[in-house]
């Protein structure tokens, strides 16, 4: 591979190891109670308020609807995907070093996977936290109510809307993942223009 | 003759006064607020107030918080008397804050809000407020707008020259109105020449905490009404007015009325200071209380003091002098230059304004009337700037706009005189509904006035409301001032009687906001920060509940083995940490206040049970939802009963208590 190829995967995996630092996804929650909001910040090793009690005052309004209280020691994915996300981004600057497309692509494979199965999981979790109420202990109970945020978007959940966007370290994913796209895209075509010289 | 008559006459007098004036006016009353008054006070829902204005509640003991232009009554501070409707005063933590030498106070009459200051501009940090009774001053915290600490004021009665501060915020004064003995002891009142004495305190007040007398000066016998510091050239020297320089001591109405002129006394505090620190004054025993609620516990606490710092102004050459100002001055105004000192005398038909420029030089020339008990007269030609004449009728105090305007309320006359500073020439008046007190420009007592609006205070309301019987509300008006002709914008009901008000931007105050309590921090003994830790313990006659609320439960909530005989102290803490969460905590028959909790807070209920019985328990402050359902039960037994002590916590502590560490 070329220079430049090299440069954008390393870039990417810079912004790869940048993700362990930053938010990767915000969920606010707005009510006419809290025209504020409440906002929940998920970081690749923790889920925590954006303000300092707001992830309490979180899980204490979600007692009336019995949802389980959200506690990131009970999440076991956050002890793995910090190392998932190193993982990628050490591999990613170790492609760039070896300079192998084949090996870019294995890594961009790699990559996708992460991030399908990251999404998919983050969904299976707010399906879990909506769906499945405490019956027996919740206070407000609405027939056939089910309190899921959305994966991207916002969704009105009684007197709250949930609003679920990425945050910077999910912004980061992106811009990495389009990184590592265009090395590859660089990479072929220079490989058919060297292969028809 | 007794005040009630006395009233009866003033009003009379008021009334004949006032009506004679009225009949010069051909402005019909509906035409005086018009044209675009409404859209220049009105705030839209949601939309703030450009000003928070911190008017006195007089004899209500309170401070009123309003938001300017709007009128809008935005919250009233307990300082000087109980509140049941949020527990100061009532419960264990805040009952200190009431505490005096005389015992508990439960009331006392607030007159003049005084916003901190630094370099002669308020800071926003800190109000202060005197009580006229009993003499004490109040400091109020504005992150919290809080009562944060009180000091009496020993050697005193009628603490009415207070709290005005120092430009650099290091001191506030409270003088003495009622002369009296000092030390007070049993004398014959006739003996008032030879045993009474006033007395002016100067306080620090720039620490919290740490409010002290740093020394009280010694003066004649006269009533000291009110103060303003000086500021710029005139920094360090305050100025107090007089009246009863008769020295009478019955039917003061008439019998301290005679001499045509009064004094403003001229203190040199620097000076005094300076003398104080060289030994200058006596050690004089006096006893007075400093309470003080520590921000972390919210737990109010006693300091006794024993003794102040007493100067005789003849012990300290050049601390003191008197200024000749007719008649019964009332308040004393000092310029934002610092050089014009307006003395406003409440039976004078001029405003008489001294030069601080000729003061001094009177000073050095010596050009003295007369000295009394070691303070030079000053001859008033000496000191006289100019004369505001035929201003109106009864002056009383005076603020400035900053732009070379002074605004003097007339008690009598019933209207603000605008006038020019220098020329002295009326340039506007404009009529109050009815009998002004004092009058307030946002700023317009400091160096840089922020001007725009002025609010009138006014003792009568008489027809401006809907009728509500014999007692009427008091009221404020507010003006347009930013023209050269003033405009009437609106006109709104008090609590209590503002005496004074101070305004300061909203931006300055506003976000600096407490919004809970941290509950990690929370200093109190008494805390519990989780549903598990809510217990009921014994001591001999002695039954402690620790109590947690949260959204939408108190934990414990089944309460039993409280027998007759017992005191209960229930420590209720509030566990939310999220603003404007409140709850409160009321039990059926209780002979106190409720309790309010703050997010974050432990406040504690003295309770004695006199029957046997179910006694419910509840959220008195709507919280949530099921704020309705926020209740509980406590057993009284009968003396000696077998009934185990026992207090449920609900079945989600319970939880908590036995898997503390699964996830839930």
């Amino acid at each position: 591979m070329s220079r430049l190829p090299r440069v954008l995967l390393l870039l990417a995996s810079a912004l790869l190891a940048l993700m362990l630092a930053t938010p990767l996804w915000r969920i606010q929650l707005i009510a006419p109670q809290y025209p504020e909001g409440l906002g929940m910040e998920i970081r690749a090793q923790t889920v925590h308020g954006e303000r300092e009690h707001d992830l309490d005052n979180i899980n204490e309004l979600n007692h009336y609807i019995g949802m389980k209280r959200i506690e990131p020691e009970s999440i076991p994915e956050l002890r793995i995907i910090p190392w998932a996300i190193g993982v990628l981004a050490a591999t990613g600057a170790l492609v760039a070093l070896l300079g192998r497309r084949r090996l870019l692509w294995a890594w961009l494979s790699l990559f996708a996977a992460a991030g399908v199965i990251g999404l998919v999981d983050f969904w299976r979790w707010e399906y879990d936290y909506g769906h499945h109420l405490d019956l027996e202990h919740a206070i407000i109970k609405v027939p056939g109510m089910t309190y899921q945020p959305p994966l991207i978007g916002s969704k009105q959940l009684l007197n709250f809307t949930a609003e679920s966007l990425p945050a910077i370290g999910g912004v980061l994913a992106g811009i990495a993942f389009v990184l590592g796209v265009a090395a590859l895209v660089i990479a072929s075509r220079a490989a058919r223009r060297s292969r028809a010289a | 003759m007794s005040p009630t008559r006395r009233v009866v006459l003033a009003v009379v007098a008021t009334a004949i006064a006032g009506g004679a004036f009225f009949a010069c006016r051909t402005v019909p009353a509906t035409t005086l607020a018009g044209g675009d008054a409404a859209s220049k006070v009105y705030v839209p829902p949601g939309s703030y107030d450009e000003f928070y204005s911190f008017m006195s509640g007089g004899f209500s003991g309170q401070v009123a918080v309003y938001g300017l232009p709007s009128g809008r009554l935005l919250k009233v501070i307990p300082v000087f008397s109980q509140n049941p409707e949020n527990g100061y005063g009532y419960n264990e933590e805040s009952k200190a804050m009431l505490q005096t030498t005389f015992g508990s106070i439960p009331w006392d009459d607030s007159h003049h809000p005084e916003l901190s200051m630094t370099d002669g501009v308020p800071d926003g940090r800190w109000l202060f407020i005197n009580a006229n009774n009993t003499p004490r001053v109040a400091r109020i915290d504005l992150t919290r707008f809080e009562t944060d600490e009180i000091l009496q004021i020993p050697n005193a009665a009628g603490g009415h020259a207070s709290p005005f501060t120092t430009p650099d915020g290091k001191y506030i004064v409270s003088a003495t109105r009622f002369s009296v003995p000092i030390p007070n002891t049993d004398v014959p009142i006739e003996s008032y020449k030879q045993n009474f004495k006033g007395t002016l305190s100067f306080i620090t007040a720039d620490q919290p905490g740490k409010m002290d007398i740093a020394f009280q000066i010694l003066m004649p016998g006269y009533d000291y009404d009110l103060g303003h510091a000086g500021k710029g050239p005139s920094d360090g020297w305050f100025f107090f007015t007089t009246y009863n320089t008769e020295q009478a001591n019955t039917k003061l109405e008439e019998n301290a009325s005679k001499n045509d002129k009064d004094y403003v006394a001229a203190v040199n505090y620097k000076k005094a200071a300076a003398c104080v620190a060289e030994g200058k004054a006596k050690t004089f025993p006096s006893e007075y209380d400093h309470n003080y609620t520590d921000p972390k516990s919210r737990i109010a606490t006693v300091e006794k003091k024993t003794s102040v710092k007493l100067l005789s102004p003849a012990d300290c050459e050049g601390v003191a002098y008197y200024l000749p100002t007719p008649k019964s001055p009332h308040g004393v105004d000092i310029d934002p230059t610092g050089e014009y000192i307006v003395a406003s005398g409440k039976l004078a038909t001029v405003i008489p304004v001294h030069s601080f420029t000729k003061m001094q030089k009177a000073i050095a020339d010596k050009a003295f009337e007369k000295t009394v008990d070691g303070i030079p007269v000053l001859k008033y030609e000496s000191v006289l700037a100019g004369e505001v004449q035929k201003p109106g009728l009864g002056p009383l105090h005076t603020e400035f706009d900053g732009k070379g305007y002074a605004y003097t309320s007339m008690f009598i006359s019933s209207e603000v005189v605008k006038w020019k500073l220098g020329t002295w020439e009326v340039v506007d008046r404009i009529p109050t509904y009815y009998s002004i007190g004092h009058l307030m420009i946002p700023g317009g007592d400091t160096k840089k006035p922020f001007g725009k609006y002025l609010v009138a205070m006014n003792k009568i309301t008489k027809d401006r409301y809907l009728p509500t019987g014999p007692e009427m509300a008091q009221s404020a008006q507010l003006y347009d001032i930013s023209g050269d002709k003033m405009k009437l914008l609106l006109d709104f009901p008090t609590i209590g009687e503002p005496h004074y008000a101070q305004a300061i931007p909203a931006s300055l105050i506003k976000d600096k906001q407490v919004k809970f309590h941290s509950l990690a921090e929370n200093k109190n003994p008494d805390a519990i920060r989780s549903e598990s830790e809510g217990r009921i313990t014994r001591n001999g006659k002695r039954v402690d509940i620790r109590m947690i609320a949260i959204r939408s439960h108190f934990a414990p909530d089944n309460i039993e083995g409280v027998q007759l005989g017992d005191t209960v102290y229930f420590h209720v803490t509030n566990i939310e940490q999220d603003w404007d969460i409140l709850h409160g905590f009321a039990i059926l028959g209780a002979n106190t206040s409720e309790l309010i909790l703050q997010p974050g807070e432990t406040r504690t209920m003295k309770w004695i049970p006199t029957r046997a019985g179910i006694y419910p328990f509840y959220c008195t402050d709507f919280c949530s939802a099921l704020h309705q359902e926020m209740q509980g039960y406590l057993r009284v037994s009968p003396a000696g009963t077998t009934v185990a002590l026992s207090a449920n916590v609900s079945k989600k502590a319970q939880q908590q208590i036995s898997a503390p560490a699964k996830a839930r």
